[in-house]
């Protein structure tokens, strides 16, 4: 047989995928033909900035064919070999024993009888199912399309997300400049041409593009911070961690004690007050509430002038420092590339990170947002792109097999019950839970004040738990919680379906092997979430679209998801109203239709060819993110979810002022009493920072930001050539480990050398990791990545046994952000280390 | 005939692994005969990216240098096998006949830059064929090259003076990994770590005021290197010669002068250095 070459897209890029003989032989990034690409070009100082033509996926997509055919696959329907539906449950000892192999119709039967039994024994509420962080690409298959198609068809409680990668942003932020419609994230509109042609300096607060990509868009910007180190711009880095972006551009690297973020920024705006270095006619003009904030910050309203001899009490940085960043802020024409989209760093995942995240917007106010060189702007979004023809994405209705138009009938979900995941287990083994905000707020600022209780009166405490996709017990919080609820008796049926084993698929009942993106049918645009993201593919040089091929058949007895609830349909007596007839490719197909797509080729020969790149105009208008707001215009950026755009207010952001709010006009209406996130934004310490109480038995601060080789758990574990990555995980004695970063001077206080295995413990959770001795961390503060797919406790199933696997996640507080604010806080972890002897 | 090489910029490298990674997809699992056997599953390093951290807080330089066979003009290796088992292609390309190489263990120390290994399974010795059975199946470049998002590994003719590699070979200053070795490899490097140090200046009489504009003097029999401090009362040499000693002179008006010896080979981060004022100087 000869060797075939297919498409596909990952959720981090487009691939060519070379089979044969029925097998995958090579995974490349998707081999265009060249004269399918017309890039963009950027002048700026007499430099013409031009891509290449190329994709550039993230680096683990690179191991797809290592993964696809991993040790780790599920490869059969699994039944816990102690699990008998029909007698003796036995939940306490999931975790604990092992699996038999069963027939899919056997499985299946037994799933489906499950969620009969349940919902007519509780009714529907009782049962209820999750997703994880992408673990998969493609409209059909996405994890709110098929998935959640099937769940709304029969009835559940859905589990609401927080939004884990910038809670800050989007709890404190949009109380400050809007972009609720975004989560709290700005615009991201041409600001890489801005960049190029007017900023100095780029100010990367909490941000690591080069580790976190864009989230979606792979390696495409690394390009244009090439760009902008060889014009000479001045990057900053503030972060207890000498972050990779650091270390691949070089600057000055600026380390704050983990949880002083605010008091640094509120001395920042000290300096620029005293020495009369902002903007003030800004600041008169587009903002309110300067003078309250201005009396803070100089100490007239509590006494304590927030100076950088204040700060550096708190931050641990020089005041001296803390002067000559604020002056060259002030001096030179400044980006801030703030731990929003493009570096989701741990400053915004912190106690009380609504400040830091508001303070970030004001510095910005202070300097004149949206003029040129002057914006927030992660470096990772916001190239030149195509907004005018429009193709869904998984964040539009219409990208989503449950929402979308493409559907005849959209089976809505009858339960008004809704779980929160950082909750989850705490509803499990403890209700009532009671928590305020619905996870994503894109329709309003009102909307993070909507209190939910569980159970709702009226509805059933959940009996049945169907958990799709990866783990969470490695990127959540406190996240020993997981195994203790799976083995509640009160859980009376688990399923778990999944490609590979991770950290939660051992603790189900049954467990279901569903293909890779690879086995299947789909379609998809590359690194565009649509919805609250839209224009994400901004951070890509090239929009793609991708007719995601199935390349090779499902692997040893594994279905797509879509094949398996459309079986459970059937089971169940709704498969026509499921699948409606359709195939997998039928419903590629449809969305394929709906889009502007078709009117630019047709579906067989975007099928033959499988991609098709949608280049930028000659004749393309840039319209710089917020400049309009900056000149007091109406807004010219093609942000479609911005609900004042095209209106008579359509130069005002989304605050309810319409302007920037040093004191929000939202909170001061809706928690005007709140202490912790008061309408105008203040510093104070942590609840579990350097002045903490516990502090004394935990003096490490321990901050786990996104990772570089793994994504949400996904890729870790099961591509096993990242285990020769260190930076990912480090092999001793036969088995890979996760590495945590230690200073030399509390290496040496614990005798603790590079390379040993060591025990980070305090008393949430016990994690076996391996040290690197490096000079990249402050004293007093450890790093290691949350999203460790391996959850590994040595003694399997007892949940206060260390874990070996890495899940650093399990030593981070459940606490939330604030008493109102429903955020992860995980920045905020002290703990202690201690060489492990086994 | 075309001399295929490799020029790889360090200072763009941004340590992704992107190469590696494309190079175990390759040839993991996957055989070309006659060119190469697969990778096994794992340990081997075809173009083995190693990080180096340099420096102390907060002064820390991380680099990291992909280094894959370098195809030397005057190749060790080629000297030290027997049978032909390793050979240079026209183009310049080195390999490993993975028949003629089976027992030929000792090939693995043979070279000075450890990109050689050893395959238990197979008996016999591997490394980067720069993708050979690629390129002569018409690829434009190995699979390293083709990966790396920022461009930091250029692959092309060296022989060709219109390629991009002959070009960035006339422009820039292109070095060898290790010169010492005298082996001419075709794969060359920009941009290698240098010796540095560092410092920050501070004011005894003014602790929280930044150090600007101090005059920093780096100097050794026959140099004399010359900055000032930055913004933040930082400095920096970079570039500096491995085996010399140097002495770091600072002085400012109003301050002593102070001075520090810096041993040869030293990278330093130097920390903080007060200058104390002049007795009843004012300042």
């Amino acid at each position: 047989m000869t060797e075939q070459t297919l498409t596909s897209c990952t959720n981090a890029g487009p691939i060519t995928v070379y089979v044969k003989d029925g097998r995958i032989v090579r995974i490349r990034p998707l081999v265009a033909d060249e004269n399918d690409f017309r890039p963009w070009t950027i002048e700026a100082d007499g430099t013409r900035y031009t891509p290449p033509k190329k994709f550039n996926v993230a680096p683990y997509v690179l191991t797809e064919r290592n993964r696809v055919y991993s040790n780790d696959r599920i490869r059969y329907p699994l039944k816990r070999v102690n699990f008998d539906p029909n007698g003796a449950r036995n939940p306490e000892s999931r975790g604990k024993v092992g699996y038999e192999r069963i027939s899919w119709s056997e499985a299946l039967d037994i799933v489906a009888g499950e969620i009969k039994r349940v919902q007519s024994t509780y009714g529907p509420s009782a049962v209820s199912a999750m997703t994880s962080s992408h673990h998969n690409w493609g409209l059909v298959g996405y994890k709110i399309s098929a998935f959640q198609r099937f769940f709304n068809l029969i009835g559940y409680t859905q589990v609401l997300d927080n939004p884990d990668s910038w809670e800050g942003w989007h709890w404190g932020a949009t109380h400050t400049y809007g972009f609720y419609w975004r989560l709290g994230m700005p615009e991201p509109y041409d600001m890489l041409e801005d960049a190029l042609k007017h900023a100095e300096m780029v100010v990367f607060w909490s941000n690591d593009p080069d580790t976190t990509r864009g989230v979606y868009t792979g390696y495409d910007a690394a390009i244009w911070r090439q760009w902008l180190k060889d014009k000479g711009v001045k990057m900053v880095f503030i972060d207890p961690f000498h972050n990779y972006t650091a270390a691949a551009m070089g600057g000055k690297w600026i380390a704050p004690r983990p949880g002083t973020d605010a008091a640094l920024a509120l001395a920042i705006a000290h300096v620029w007050i005293v020495e009369d270095t902002y903007d003030k006619a800004y600041v008169a003009d587009r903002t309110i509430g300067f003078d309250q904030f201005k009396d803070y910050v100089l100490g007239k309203s509590d006494g304590a002038a927030k100076s950088p001899t204040w700060a550096a009490e708190e931050t641990g940085v020089s005041a001296r420092t803390i002067v000559a960043l604020a002056r060259e802020w002030a001096a030179k024409r400044t980006m801030l590339g703030a731990g929003a989209r493009g570096g989701e760093g741990g400053a915004c995942r912190q106690a009380y990170a609504t400040e830091w995240a508001r303070l970030m917007v004001l510095l910005q106010a202070m300097q004149g947002l949206g003029k040129p060189g002057v914006g927030i702007w992660g470096t990772a979004m916001g190239a030149p792109r195509n907004n005018a023809i429009w193709f869904p994405a998984y964040g539009d209705p219409d990208g989503r097999m449950a929402h979308s138009r493409v559907a005849k009938f959209l089976p809505e979900n009858p339960v008004k019950q809704r779980l929160y995941r950082l909750l989850v287990p705490d509803a499990i083994l403890n209700p009532p839970v009671a928590w305020q905000g619905e996870g994503f707020c894109n329709r309003s600022l009102e909307q993070q004040f909507t209190p939910f209780t569980y159970p709702m009166p009226g509805c059933s405490e959940v009996k049945l738990w169907y958990r799709y996709g990866g783990s969470f017990i490695g990127t959540m919080t406190d996240t020993s919680k997981w195994p203790r609820m799976y083995q509640s008796p009160k859980l009376e049926f688990v399923v778990n379906q999944d490609c590979w084993w991770t950290g939660e698929t051992g603790y189900a009942d049954i467990i279901l092997p569903v293909c890779t993106q690879l086995e299947r049918d789909d379609i998809g645009e590359w690194g565009e979430p649509g919805g609250q993201s839209k224009g994400g593919s901004s951070g890509c040089n090239f929009r793609i679209i991708v007719r995601m091929k199935k390349c090779i058949e499902p692997l040893w007895e594994s279905k797509s998801d879509y094949a398996i609830f459309t079986e459970l349909a059937r089971r169940l007596g709704v498969e026509q109203e499921y699948t409606e007839g359709n195939s997998a490719i039928d419903w590629a197909r449809k969305f394929f239709e709906i889009s502007d797509l078709a009117k630019l080729i047709s579906w067989e020969e975007f099928d033959r060819k499988g991609y098709y790149i949608i280049n930028v105009p000659e004749d393309y208008r840039s319209t710089p993110a917020l400049r309009w707001f900056a000149e007091g215009r109406a807004c010219d950026t093609p942000d479609p979810s911005n609900p004042k755009r095209l209106t008579d207010k359509g130069h005002e952001l989304g605050t309810h002022s319409g302007k920037i709010e040093f004191v929000s006009a939202s909170l001061q209406k809706l928690s005007p009493d709140d202490t912790e996130r008061p309408p105008m934004p203040h510093y104070v310490a942590s609840w579990e920072g350097h002045h903490a109480a516990a502090a004394a038995t935990y003096p490490l601060q321990l901050i786990t930001p996104h990772p570089r080789f793994s994504f949400h758990t996904h890729y870790d574990k099961h591509a096993a050539w990242l285990d020769e990555i260190p930076i990912h995980r480090i092999r001793r004695d036969g088995y890979a480990w996760w590495p945590v970063r230690i200073h030399p001077d509390d290496a040496a206080a614990r005798s603790i050398r590079n390379g040993d295995i060591v025990k980070l413990f305090n008393d949430r959770a016990k994690v076996l990791c391996i040290a690197v001795v490096t000079e990249r961390v402050r004293r007093g503060v450890v790093h290691s990545y949350i999203s460790s797919s391996k959850y590994e406790p040595l003694e399997p199933g007892e949940p206060d046994s260390p874990d070996r696997g890495g899940c650093v996640a399990m030593l981070t507080p459940g606490r939330m952000i604030a008493k109102s604010v429903a955020g992860m806080a995980a920045n905020s972890c002290l703990i202690e280390i201690e060489k492990w002897d086994g | 005939m075309a001399r295929y090489g490799l020029v790889i910029d360090v200072s763009r490298c941004v340590g992704c692994y992107a190469c590696f990674l494309a190079c175990r997809d390759e040839h993991a699992d996957n055989d070309y005969p006659p060119v190469s056997l697969a990778q096994p599953a794992a340990d081997q390093r075809w173009i083995d990216v190693r990080e180096r951290e340099r420096g102390s807080f907060p002064k820390v330089k991380v680099d990291y240098v992909p280094v894959p066979c370098l195809h030397c003009t005057d190749a060790p290796c080629i000297r030290a096998a027997t049978g032909g088992a390793i050979y240079r292609r026209d183009d310049g390309i080195v390999l490993i006949d993975p028949v003629k190489a089976v027992g030929q263990r000792d090939l693995v120390a043979a070279c000075p830059y450890r990109v050689i290994f050893w395959n238990e399974a197979k008996n016999v010795p591997q490394k980067c064929t720069l993708c050979a059975h690629l390129l002569d199946d018409g690829w434009k470049q190995p699979r390293c090259a083709e990966v790396c998002p920022t461009q930091a590994i250029v692959f092309g003719d060296t022989a060709d003076p219109h390629s991009d590699i002959a070009k960035l070979r006339a422009a820039k200053r292109v070095e060898d990994l290790h010169p010492e070795f005298t082996t001419k490899p075709l794969v060359q490097y920009l941009g290698l770590p240098k010796r540095f140090v560092a410092g920050e200046v501070v004011f005894a009489d003014h602790l929280d005021k930044p150090a600007e504009g101090v005059g920093i003097v780096l100097h050794r029999e026959g140099e004399r290197l010359t900055t000032r401090t930055d913004n933040y009362g930082d400095f920096e040499f970079d570039d500096l010669a491995e085996a010399a000693n140097y002495c770091l002179l600072i002085e400012h008006p109003g301050y002593q002068a102070r001075e520090v010896a810096i041993p040869a080979r030293a990278c330093l981060n130097l920390g903080m250095i007060v200058l104390e004022p002049v007795a009843g100087a004012v300042s």
